[in-house]
């Protein structure tokens, strides 16, 4: 087994990382999302091509196929799919109004608003 | 958008393709790759683009966004009531085979249903999600929050 | 219609009820739906409770496709016990929360209810399911309409807040989603029961133990355990009153819940200890969390970021009773489970009281407020009491389950720490009794007046739950230990 037949999942690791890395350290939220939905996709990838089988046909039910790859992976992940595009939305609608109620999106901007002081009483 | 010809041809010849092409890939998804969510997201998008050339009073015009939030709503209440129907006539929570006599036909009836709502609701949900942030930005617009640069934009 | 086929509508009526009260227009209507829907969900959640301490499990195939194709319900006396609480806690919150919801959330009220249905059928779904994909679709139903509940909050911070929990509970989820990847590549099933079967035959596996971590720390940061609570403050503080006694009486339970089925019913409780470190790991962050948890309370001046704290110590405390790994430590968590979401709840109930009447939930717009409003500080008070623990309340008989369990694993140090941090908690609710008491009300303190019944009776209901189930523990004890011995005997 070589280094190469391992690839989908030093391709996983990489995005994974990477989408990871963007979530930690920028500050702008829509980046934020962006490194969210990288970090969503390398996860979606483990499971696909973990459903591939070599040598398969689609799984679909026709003439002269006996070999075809898993499809529980890509129904799984269409459910998770449709949960990163909700989690997506969600995450711009909060980010539009934060844009809308404070002026940034930018955790600098949001931090010396003071958003962790506690003098701004609850209205 | 809808001064320039070009762009107005295009979208006249491909958005109602486009929309056949969701409804295709709706009512196939039972036996061959497609089903609700597939099919809800091409419908939304020949919407989308219908809204980016005419503008969003025009789409709002073909469909008020009190109905599209309505459909949402009615597309989950469709599939829980196809899942329900099967515990009324004595089978499980989205058991479909109590619903017809023939079990092929009745898995085939079951799924195109569940898919249905499905679909109604993925449609109706992308179209709003584009909406309600459409909608804020000419809201803003409006009010005068607009930043400068994105009014250079538009 | 018998148990088993009854028993996963406690999850169904809240879903189905979830796009009709989306639907119905003004504030009566949605609300009546939300709660009689609520309501039911109790109903049959209580049935299933009775059900299952009759037969043991019950199964419910969806679809009719059995378990290892089709997705499956598998109730023991685990899941009904969490079930039960999370029923209860939604039924009495949204009868309670009408006037809150009033105030905080005026606009688009359908819209809220549906998300507060969808939040508690997804914590439910959590529950029953026995399909771990399932685990992962359902808690992200409700951790999206528990981030859009939390931007509901009238505070612009709740937005903030809202954002920083949906970073960090994504993280969480994808982490658990990477997790059942790493299951679902080694044995080719997602079936909880399936699984438990099928993992001992691999034996030591380097993918099932990164699965494993990824699972357990993925749940622990919806679990809030120290040191991965950040999100957890601020989202209660923000909230609308409503939304934060309902999260914190049941978010926090349900990820351990999920979690404790991870670790002791899909792996075998013997492999997870041996193959991580996860007894001294839960110690060491349970201890963490416990004092960090309670110190950082002690230095709020907002009232419900200061309960927000002390939520942390609290799940160090239910952290701790699974570190011993024993039915009685378990058991001990199990209890601590329920327990807390009691008091936390009442305490939270209380907070949203003072805040409807008062406009502010400063430690500052406290002063003398007990001579104002008696019955809700009174209520307050009680419910502090449980938590710091002093008998006859429920968590005094958690806190002496847990030092039980303690003394039994042979870890008596720890029960020093245990009174040392119910000694914090102490100074915390008695600096609450000392300002809304001890202190003579500001002169230019705003005209307040006790709140209406309506309000009170729920919050003395779940004060005096505080008080029976800490003399009549039959309920309880009997609940947790039938759920330790079910979570124990079922991987083993």
């Amino acid at each position: 087994m070589s280094a190469l037949s391992l690839f989908n999942y030093w391709a996983v690791i990489g995005l994974m990382m990477l989408g990871y890395y963007c979530v930690i350290v920028r500050g702008n939220m829509i980046k934020k999302i962006i490194g969210l939905g990288i970090f969503q996709t390398s996860v979606f990838i483990l499971f696909i091509s973990a459903g591939k089988v070599l040598g398969g046909s689609t799984p679909i039910l026709r003439e002269g196929v006996s070999v075809y790859s898993n499809p529980l992976p890509h129904v799984l992940i269409l459910t998770a799919i449709v949960v990163g595009v909700a989690t997506t939305a969600v995450g711009l609608a909060i980010a539009v109004r934060v844009q809308e109620a404070f002026g940034s999106i930018n955790d600098d901007d949001l931090d010396r608003l003071g958003y962790d002081s506690q003098d701004e009483d609850a209205a | 958008m809808k001064d320039n010809a070009i762009l107005v041809i295009v979208a006249r010849f491909l958005i109602p393709l486009v929309m056949l092409f969701g409804l295709y890939v709706q009512f196939h998804g039972e036996y061959s790759p497609g089903g609700g969510f597939q099919a809800g997201v091409l419908f939304a998008a020949a919407w989308i683009l219908f809204v980016l050339i005419y503008g969003l009073e025009t789409g709002l015009r073909v469909i008020p966004l009190r109905v599209i939030y309505s459909f949402a709503c009615l597309g989950v209440l469709l599939y829980c009531s196809v899942g329900l129907l099967g515990v009324i006539l004595g089978g499980r929570f989205l058991d479909y085979q109590p619903l017809l006599a023939s079990p092929q036909a009745a898995q085939q009836a079951g799924i195109i249903l569940v898919e249905f709502g499905v679909g109604v609701t993925v449609a109706s949900v992308v179209m709003m999600v584009f909406l309600q942030f459409a909608r804020r930005r000419a809201l803003s617009q409006a009010a005068g929050l607009e930043l400068d640069q994105e009014q250079d934009r538009s | 219609m018998n148990l088993t086929e009854l028993m996963p509508f406690s999850v169904l009526i809240p879903l189905i009820a979830a796009p009709l009260v989306a639907l119905l227009p003004g504030r009566v209507a949605p609300w009546l739906v939300a709660s009689a829907s609520a309501i039911s969900a109790l109903a049959i959640a209580v049935a299933t409770w009775i059900g299952v301490s009759q037969a043991g499990v019950l199964r419910y195939a969806f679809g009719n496709w059995p378990p290892p194709i089709g997705i499956e319900y598998r109730v023991d006396a685990a899941n009904a016990f969490v079930a039960l609480l999370i029923t209860a806690m939604a039924a009495i919150m949204l009868i309670w929360g009408r006037a809150t919801v009033n105030r905080e959330v005026p606009e688009r009220q359908g819209a809220f209810y549906a998300l507060f249905l969808l939040a508690v059928s997804g914590l439910l779904g959590i529950t029953l399911t026995g399909d771990i994909f399932n685990v992962f679709v359902f808690l992200e139903i409700s951790s999206l309409a528990t981030y859009a509940l939390i931007a509901h909050g009238g505070d612009r911070r709740a937005l903030l807040a809202a954002f920083r929990y949906l970073i960090m509970g994504t993280v969480g989820a994808t982490f658990l989603l990477i997790g059942i990847g790493f299951l679902y590549i080694m044995t080719g099933t997602l079936n909880m029961v399936d699984l438990a079967e099928r993992l001992p035959a691999i034996g030591e596996s380097r993918a099932l133990q990164v699965g494993l971590a990824f699972i357990v720390v993925g749940l622990a940061l919806k679990l809030a355990l120290f040191p991965l609570h950040l999100w957890l403050p601020n989202a209660y503080t923000y909230a609308p009153s409503l939304v934060s006694a309902f999260i914190a009486a049941t978010a926090t339970k349900v990820a351990l819940y999920v979690m404790l089925r991870f670790i002791f019913t899909v792996f075998a409780p013997e492999y997870s200890f041996s193959a991580l470190p996860l007894a001294m790991a839960f110690t060491v962050l349970a201890i963490g969390a416990m004092f960090a948890g309670s110190w950082l309370a002690l230095l709020q001046d907002n009232l419900k970021r200061l309960l927000a704290y002390s939520s942390v110590a609290q799940v160090g405390y239910m952290v701790l009773g699974v570190s011993f790994g024993t039915v009685l430590g378990l058991s001990a968590s199990f209890l601590h489970l329920f327990n807390h979401g009691l008091m936390k709840g009442a305490l939270f109930v209380a907070a949203g009281i003072i805040f409807h009447q008062t406009g502010s939930v400063r430690l500052d717009s406290l002063r003398g407020l007990g001579r104002v409003m008696p019955w809700t500080l009174t209520g307050l008070a009680l419910a502090g009491l449980s938590l710091i623990g002093i008998p006859p309340t429920a968590g005094f008989i958690s806190k002496w389950y847990l030092i039980s369990a303690a003394i039994d694993a042979q870890q008596t140090w720890l029960v020093v720490l245990i009174l040392l941090s119910s000694l914090m908690a102490l100074a915390y609710i008695a600096r609450l009794v000392e300002l809304a008491w001890m202190q003579p009300r500001p002169a230019d303190a705003p005209q307040v007046s006790e709140a209406p019944i309506g309000l009170l009776a729920p919050l003395w209901l779940l004060v005096l739950a505080n008080f029976y189930f800490g003399i009549d523990t039959r309920l309880t004890v009997g609940g947790a230990t039938a759920a330790a011995e079910a979570l124990l005997g079922m991987g083993g």
